[in-house]
């Protein structure tokens, strides 16, 4: 049990895992579910335990699309898509990988991207 | 000058243990008037008491200060000792050094000084009070119950079987409330009408009972034994003392298209209708907004047939004041409205309904007979599916932050039902707990898993969308850790339950509290919880707090355990610490007046001498010492400083101040 780093993970997300009861709607309403291999709803109750360690491993942070399904329809306001961006970017800084340089991306843009990607990913990536 | 007496508590540990107890009673003794301090560890007790009493007959004391617990716990026993002694009650003033000074610090030396300071600022305010006497009002024998539901109407018949008289204000045509729009009742499956329409008949023929349908309270004055109600009797548009309640009017009435209530909106209604057959009274009523003759002036088919002549469509609302001793509330709950739950899709599909719209439907006199088939296109649903805590449990603002409490017994109750009149129906429910505490209660819902084949699903329901005239159910089987989609016929909501809207006008008019969720407050949760924080006024059902029909009637008859009790009392003491005016400051502006809650106060013409064989007459206040509650709003408001309250002067309360500030 990783309780340090749990408490980080809270603090990036905002969001007060104890408020939830465990009603399990978020994942009652997930459009990814079926390719998660931790589950919305695993994951507040898991930070709320102070288990990370299965978190950063797991491959859900890949599939959720922030689509913010989970947060809309949420009955005690707490935000499962915001924990799950919360350990994203964990996972991103443990590894380093929290550094985008502008020179670096041309290379990767495909000219059918919004423009909004690019935006959104300078913001997190570039400080 | 004043011989006061001190006397400071240990409450056993709960002062002492943090307050230095004898250098309170010690430095206290040193203070100017003070002539006898004594500590004791529990002043409550009947040794305690005892040691008061001694030290005033020994020391000849003409007022006592007790440092001890709050003045709401204590301060009538400490007055009945001082009495008992000799010496007016209110000449004992209380000092709370244990809620207000041991209980919140930890340090000993602080709460000490801070012991001392209040026990100061008692003694600077005794040296200055006065004896008081306390006058005596009537009660008068007749109580007003607000609200004609189950709680209401077992209120009153209690309190008529006592002997008093009572009446019922119901805001709608007919007496029942909602217990009357059920199929069965839980746990032993009873019918609701047969069990509640029996009562309404009792409340009818009960002579000491009279039902005000259709009315609403507007205006309420005076305080606890002397109420005095404006209701307001709303235009029925028919004489209620010639309709037979025939109901020929509803059936020659060509306007069709009101929505029925009674049925939650499932059908319609002409517009001159009785809510239901066994409405109580047994008197039809016209919808002004549907009625072509009130809306055009062509029609008048219902007054041409009534044999018994009693349409009137010139009928206005009509007023009746009446005195109450008392007056219970007892309006009620209603379903929340679902605007903010789309995902459900409550609005856009027909045949997702609320639990309560379910009743209606499995109601042998709703608007299917009782066959249960669905909305949209009136066939048997074989996949039902039951969606518990809709709205409830819901802090994001949706919803409401409470248990609706009535859910998880209703809807094991709805699944059986179904599941006994058409087996060959499947019916799930999503859960997120179940909660069913109560005598019978677990068995009655593990008989639904058990014996009835119920699938209970832990889990809340993401979506609810309409594929093929299906409607989906996607949601979460959190045992399984699976996303499950169910293809159903039915959906049902649990939907949750707020107090009924128009218990806010009355808190107002009734000047009692209300919660944030709109219930009403008791006056202690647990050792007053029929009583409202306003004397004489009572609690009754689900307008206090979400319940079930048992505990409704539980508390329907203790709030009339307690409004016998205080109408059984010939006179009622008074507070005398109530307002006096000071004619000779008095400008007769009206200010007081027109601040004043409960009333009290009137404007008279005095004749005063101005010396010299000369009189002037002046416009002066009068308090109405009867009614006054001694809330001092008038000494605030007054601008010359003439009205004071008595045992609570301006010169008390500044001594008070000084003694706080004194260092």
């Amino acid at each position: 049990m990783n309780n340090e780093q749990a408490k980080i993970i809270s603090e990036l997300s905002g969001t007060n895992a104890k408020q939830c009861m465990k009603c399990g709607k978020c994942s009652g309403r997930c459009p990814m579910f079926d390719s998660m291999d931790i589950k919305p709803h695993q994951f507040v109750s898991l930070i709320a335990k102070g288990q990370t360690d299965k978190l950063l491993e797991s491959k859900s942070i890949w599939y959720c699309l922030s689509c913010m399904a989970c947060v809309e329809r949420c009955p005690r306001g707490v935000a499962p898509a915001a924990v799950i961006e919360a350990v994203r970017e964990s996972v991103i800084r443990v590894q380093g990988q929290n550094q985008l340089k502008a020179e670096d991306v041309p290379q990767f843009v495909d000219p059918e991207f919004p423009q909004q990607i690019l935006v959104s990913a300078f913001r997190k990536y570039n400080r | 000058m004043q011989r006061i007496g001190v006397f400071v508590c240990w409450c056993g540990s709960n002062i002492a243990a943090t307050v230095d107890v004898k250098r309170v009673a010690e430095t206290l003794g040193q203070e100017p008037g003070v002539v006898y301090s004594a500590d004791y560890q529990y002043m409550c007790s009947e040794n305690g008491q005892q040691l008061i009493k001694t030290a005033i007959k020994e020391h000849g004391l003409t007022g006592i200060v007790v440092c001890s617990c709050s003045p709401r716990m204590h301060e009538a026993t400490f007055r009945k000792t001082a009495e008992s002694a000799g010496l007016n009650p209110y000449m004992v003033e209380i000092a709370n050094i244990r809620e207000q000074v041991s209980w919140i610090h930890k340090d000993i030396e602080e709460a000490t000084v801070k012991a001392i300071i209040l026990g100061r600022t008692a003694i600077a305010k005794l040296l200055l009070n006065t004896p008081l006497t306390a006058g005596e009002t009537g009660v008068t024998k007749r109580a007003l119950v607000i609200g004609g539901g189950i709680a209401g109407i077992q209120t009153a018949l209690d309190i008529a079987e006592a002997g008093y008289e009572v009446d019922i204000v119901e805001q709608r045509p007919t007496i029942g409330g909602r217990m009357a729009q059920l199929d069965k009742t839980f746990p032993t499956l009873d019918c609701a009408a047969c069990i509640l329409t029996p009562k309404m008949v009792d409340c009818a023929q009960n002579e000491k009972i009279d039902i005000l349908s259709y009315s609403e309270v507007e205006e309420v004055k005076g305080f606890v034994g002397n109420f005095t109600v404006k209701i307001r009797k709303k235009a029925r548009y028919i004489d209620e003392k010639k309709c037979t309640g025939c109901g020929i009017c509803m059936s020659v009435c060509p306007s069709k298209k009101g929505l029925n209530e009674f049925n939650m909106n499932l059908n319609n209604r002409p517009a001159a209708y009785i809510p239901f057959a066994q409405a109580i009274p047994n008197v039809a009523v016209i919808d002004p907004e549907q009625c072509i003759k009130l809306k055009t002036g062509k029609c008048g088919l219902c007054s041409m047939k009534c044999e018994a002549k009693a349409i009137d469509y010139t009928q206005q609302d009509s007023f009746v004041e009446r005195n109450y001793g008392a007056i219970v509330v007892a309006t009620g709950f209603k379903i929340a409205d679902l605007k903010y739950f789309n995902e459900y899709g409550y609005a856009d599909n027909k045949d997702v309904i609320t639990s309560l719209e379910l009743e209606r439907l499995m109601n042998a006199a709703g608007p299917t007979k009782g066959t249960l088939l669905r909305p949209s296109d009136n066939t048997h649903p074989h996949v039902i599916t039951f969606i518990q805590c809709v709205g409830s449990r819901d802090i994001s603002g949706c919803g409401k932050p409470y248990c609706s409490k009535i859910c998880c017994m209703y809807t094991a109750k709805h699944a059986m039902l179904i599941r006994e009149k058409y087996p060959d129906t499947e019916v799930h429910v999503f859960y997120i707990d179940i909660r069913t505490p109560g005598k019978n209660y677990d068995e009655f819902y593990r008989r639904a898993v058990e014996q009835y084949d119920v699938d209970y699903i832990k889990g809340m329901v993401g979506k609810v969308y309409n594929e093929n005239g299906k409607l989906m159910v996607q949601g979460s089987d959190l045992l399984s850790n699976e996303q499950i989609t169910i293809a159903s016929d039915l959906v049902v909501l649990a939907a949750a339950i707020e107090p009924e809207p128009s218990v806010r006008k009355i808190a107002t008019l009734l000047t009692t509290s209300i919660d944030t969720n709109n219930f009403l407050t008791e006056a202690h949760a647990k050792l007053r919880p029929v009583e409202s924080p306003t004397a004489g006024i009572f609690l009754s059902g689900m307008c206090q707090g979400p319940k079930d029909i048992p505990e409704t009637v539980s508390q329907a008859s203790a709030c009339a355990a307690k409004v016998i009790g205080l109408l059984a009392k010939d006179k009622l003491k008074c507070n005398p610490c109530v307002s006096i005016s000071d004619d000779s400051m008095c400008i007769g502006c009206g200010t007081c007046a027109n601040v004043c809650p409960y009333g009290a106060i009137t404007y008279v013409d005095k004749e005063f001498r101005l010396g010299g064989g000369k009189t002037e007459v002046r416009r002066v206040a009068s308090v109405n010492e009867a009614v006054c509650q001694g809330c001092g709003a008038c000494t605030v408001a007054c601008p010359s400083g003439a009205i004071d309250l008595k045992g609570f002067t301006t010169k008390q309360i500044m001594a008070e101040v000084e003694a706080v500030c004194k260092r």
